[in-house]
């Protein structure tokens, strides 16, 4: 195992800075740094521009509102995209200097099992708060309490349509003639937690949906944010994969606790967490492993954190997984050494490469394999954007930004390129275009 | 003919003289501008320009066992070099530098470097930039700034950067302005094809860049294909626009990569030569009246080797060639101390020796050409006290 300090910024980082450099000593240090990680406090509030704290749901809802009733003339950008703008640029300038990168891993890994997308126009004023107050807290506790906090949280119930989903029997199902919307109860059961693996049902689905009505969102005055409306919900128990619930809003937290205890879930767990931090096509012991933390411990994300830091295959080989770009312009932002000034700039280079932030085509999320993100334009506008970020620093040193970010996991052909190159700048962007730099 | 030349010793010999009786008419009619109003550029070449390959020293009788392959024929000859007076003759693919040398308006500069004798590239930069024999904080090109008559706090930024990079030369207290245009800033072709090198090999991104950059029209050889040979002839022609402007910016700065040539120099160097020469052209063409006003520099960081390598191509030396242009420039001659190639006389028995610091060059640029105020021109080029302003680089 050689540089463990390298290998754990790249692999369970967002990549080292000037001023956060890989921890020296083995294997020992590097883990026990990471760990420490976990256990910090949470990093300072980061408001948005103009904002003097960070915004709430009711806040994003309000400027929604706005914007619909009160429409800015036509060229103007709205309200809600330029609240987004602001909200982006605060959490890259977050992940630019954050102390805590290893957290912030698997905030993105957390936030990316639990899409929400601004493919759904109200995830443009809620992914802000979605981030800070559905899943970050999350992060390191129970995995039941993230699920019901980012299912429950208004980004998800308007992204997956929940809010318009009623219970064909309820009072105001019966009066208006509306019914079921599935979309948020297949998710939970596909994505979030159990995975067809488990083999439930059509009638599981419809169950399950029935038991979440009445969950869902007031928009339109205050007290604005999630709401459960009685006469929205479906009476009569439910049964799900044999389980069955009483009605009441109770019942939806049960369900999901439930849910996030189940053996299926843990196993499904267990592999994407091995696949974003492992490899691709992760072993099937550090599979195993984790999986019987999850088990063990009743869902601990603390604990599965702090055993994926243990896994031998998640330190050798180094360098195994692709860094989708996100990981890729943040590393690369983060080895010039960049200011949270540059967070506009590092929000936007997202766009280009495929990976727009909080914007997934569907609710599976970012894929999270190599396959899915290596082609050959791609490859291209990766290698000139690595180039324009390294135009923006060009007096930036490329030999210490090497032994800083690559250090012993250069190969020799990188290391020559920098050494070589006919301008610092041009070293930069070898550097930032090496095949290793693309990997984590 | 050449060999009937003497050997040119420290004089300060000016060769080319002979051209000074072709200048035409136009020098006239451009004239001189109103006090204050002349425009300087300087160009950078980095990665250290062949200068014996841009401006060959064809009368050197060591020249061709020195360069072997590399040597072109004198000119007159098939793909010979384009006569600068008898001794010294540019690269075929200057035509357009070439016609100006006949105008009048080049002055190629031989045997010169900066103020550094290391070979590496990003100290040697620095130091060019900086102006100085170690590494500033600022350039000297900014420090001039402040020293310009007429500049004012709060007035138009005099000095501008054009590319999407603000180079060393122009970074310091002195507020600079910067122009990019709208296209993205993409890496050189011989950058790609340094990293298509450098991925290659790696099963994942090897046969995406390959794929890419064939996609784009990259042949195997990496040569560009044409819509991405325009890079610095826009960006000149940028320049050139903007400084045309009355009371546009009067001092600019812009670079062109490309000029590491450690292998199949020839190929490499065909290319960005052409595109130094459309390039310096256009930037001509768009100053119009303007340019009887401009100065411009050319400059790069070192020169390469004397000794052709193992791969056709030069490493990394110490003398080489930089061009003054323009049309306020006294050009139609090379000015050169030149040393000589004999084994004796070559730096460390591998370069060119440095007859002229650059940095005299440019001292005389900010005096006699922006009109910079001795203390300002020190100030631009501290520690330098030793190195005289060049005279006569300007049309009296």
């Amino acid at each position: 195992m050689i540089s463990a300090g390298h290998i754990a910024a790249v692999r369970f980082g967002l990549g080292p800075r000037p001023d956060q450099p890989p921890v020296a000593g083995g294997p020992e240090e590097a883990r026990a740094a990471l760990l420490a990680q976990l256990a910090a406090p949470p990093d300072q509030a980061m408001p948005p521009r103009d904002w003097e704290q960070e915004p709430s749901v009711a806040d994003g809802l309000a400027i929604q509102q706005l914007d619909t009733r009160n429409p800015l003339p036509p060229g103007t950008p709205n309200r809600r995209v330029a609240f987004y703008t602001a909200e982006a640029e605060a959490y890259f300038a977050r992940l630019i200097g954050t102390p805590t990168p290893f957290r912030e891993r698997l905030v993105a890994f957390w936030a990316n099992h639990f899409t929400v997308s601004r493919r759904e126009g109200a995830v443009f004023v809620l992914a802000g708060d979605y981030l800070r107050s559905a899943i970050r807290p999350h992060v390191t506790g129970p995995f039941a309490g993230l699920l019901k906090a980012a299912i429950r949280h208004p980004a998800m119930l308007l992204y997956l349509n929940q809010n318009s989903s009623v219970g064909p029997d309820s009072a105001f199902g019966r009066r208006s003639r509306r019914g079921l919307n599935e979309n948020l109860g297949r998710e939970i059961l596909e994505l979030h937690t159990l995975s067809p693996e488990a083999g439930y049902s059509q009638e599981d689905v419809t169950e399950f949906s029935r038991l979440l009505t009445g969950l869902g969102v007031e928009q339109a005055r205050d007290p604005r944010g999630t709401v459960f409306r009685a006469a929205n919900h479906q009476p009569g128990e439910k049964t799900v994969l044999g389980k069955t619930f009483p009605p009441g809003e109770d019942s939806i937290d049960a369900a999901l606790e439930w849910l996030a205890s189940h053996p299926a879930t843990h196993r499904h767990l267990a592999r994407k967490l091995a696949r974003h931090f492992v490899a691709d096509d992760p072993p099937p012991e550090a599979v195993e492993r984790l999986h019987g933390v999850l088990r063990d411990t009743g869902g601990d994300l603390g604990a599965v954190s702090r055993e994926l830091v243990s896994i031998p295959e998640a330190w050798d080989p180094p360098l195994g997984k692709l860094r989708a770009p996100f990981d890729l312009v943040l590393a690369a932002f983060r080895a010039m050494g960049a200011g949270p000034e540059r967070a506009e700039m590092a929000v936007n280079s997202l766009n280009p490469l495929g990976q727009p932030l909080w914007s997934p085509i569907g609710p599976n999320g970012w894929p999270d394999r190599a396959a899915d993100w290596i082609h050959a334009e791609g490859m291209m506008l990766r290698i000139d954007r690595m180039h324009m970020i390294s135009g923006v620093f060009s007096r930036r040193d490329a030999r210490e930004a090497l032994d800083l970010t690559l250090g012993p996991l250069a190969s020799e052909p990188t290391r020559l390129a920098v050494m070589r190159a006919a301008s610092n700048r041009e070293a930069l962007t070898l550097l930032l275009g090496s095949p290793e730099f693309q990997r984590r | 003919m050449s060999g009937h030349l003497p050997r040119i010793g420290r004089r300060g010999l000016l060769l080319g003289l002979s051209a000074l009786a072709t200048l035409g008419r136009s020098r006239l009619a451009l004239g001189a501008g109103p006090e204050g109003d002349s425009r300087l550029v300087v160009v950078l070449l980095r990665g250290a320009m062949d200068g014996m390959a841009a401006v060959q020293p064809y009368g050197d009788p060591e020249l061709v066992g020195l360069r072997g392959p590399l040597a072109l024929p004198e000119p007159g000859q098939e793909g010979g070099v384009l006569d600068l007076g008898g001794f010294f003759g540019l690269h075929p693919r200057l035509p357009k530098l070439h016609a100006m040398f006949g105008g009048g308006e080049l002055m190629p500069i031989h045997a010169a470097c900066g103020p550094t004798r290391s070979r590496s590239h990003f100290e040697a930069q620095d130091l060019m930039e900086s102006g100085a024999e170690q590494r500033l904080a600022s350039g000297w090109l900014n420090r001039a700034l402040a020293g310009l008559p007429g500049h004012e706090e709060g007035a138009n930024r005099p000095g501008f950067a054009i590319g999407a990079d603000l180079p060393l030369i122009l970074r310091g207290a002195e507020p600079v302005g910067m122009y990019a245009p709208a296209r993205p800033d993409r890496p050189s072709p011989d950058l790609y094809a340094r990293l298509l090198e450098l991925n290659h090999a790696d099963p994942l991104t090897g046969p995406a860049v390959a794929e890419g950059l064939r996609a784009r029209g990259f042949t195997a050889g990496v040569v560009p294909p044409p819509e991405q040979r325009g890079g610095f002839v826009e960006l000149a022609a940028a320049a050139g626009r903007l400084m045309a402007a009355p009371g546009g910016p009067r001092v600019a700065a812009l670079e062109i990569g490309g000029w590491d040539t450690h292998n199949a120099q020839q190929n490499r160097l065909r290319s960005v030569l052409a595109q130094l020469d459309d390039g310096l052209d256009a930037l001509r063409l768009r100053l119009g009246p303007a340019w009887g006003r401009t100065a411009v520099l050319v400059m790069t960081e070192f020169g390469r080797t004397a000794r052709v390598n193992g791969n056709d191509g030069t490493d990394h030396g110490t003398a080489g060639a930089a061009f003054l242009l323009g049309g306020a420039v006294a050009g139609g001659r090379v000015l050169a101390d030149w040393p000589g190639l004999a084994e004796g006389r070559l730096h460390e028995k591998r370069d060119l020796a440095p007859t002229l610091d650059l940095r005299a060059v440019a001292k005389g640029l900010l005096r006699d050409h922006l009109g910079l105020p001795e203390a300002a021109v020190a100030a631009a080029f501290p520690g330098s006290g030793s190195i005289e302003a060049k005279t006569g680089l300007l049309r009296a």
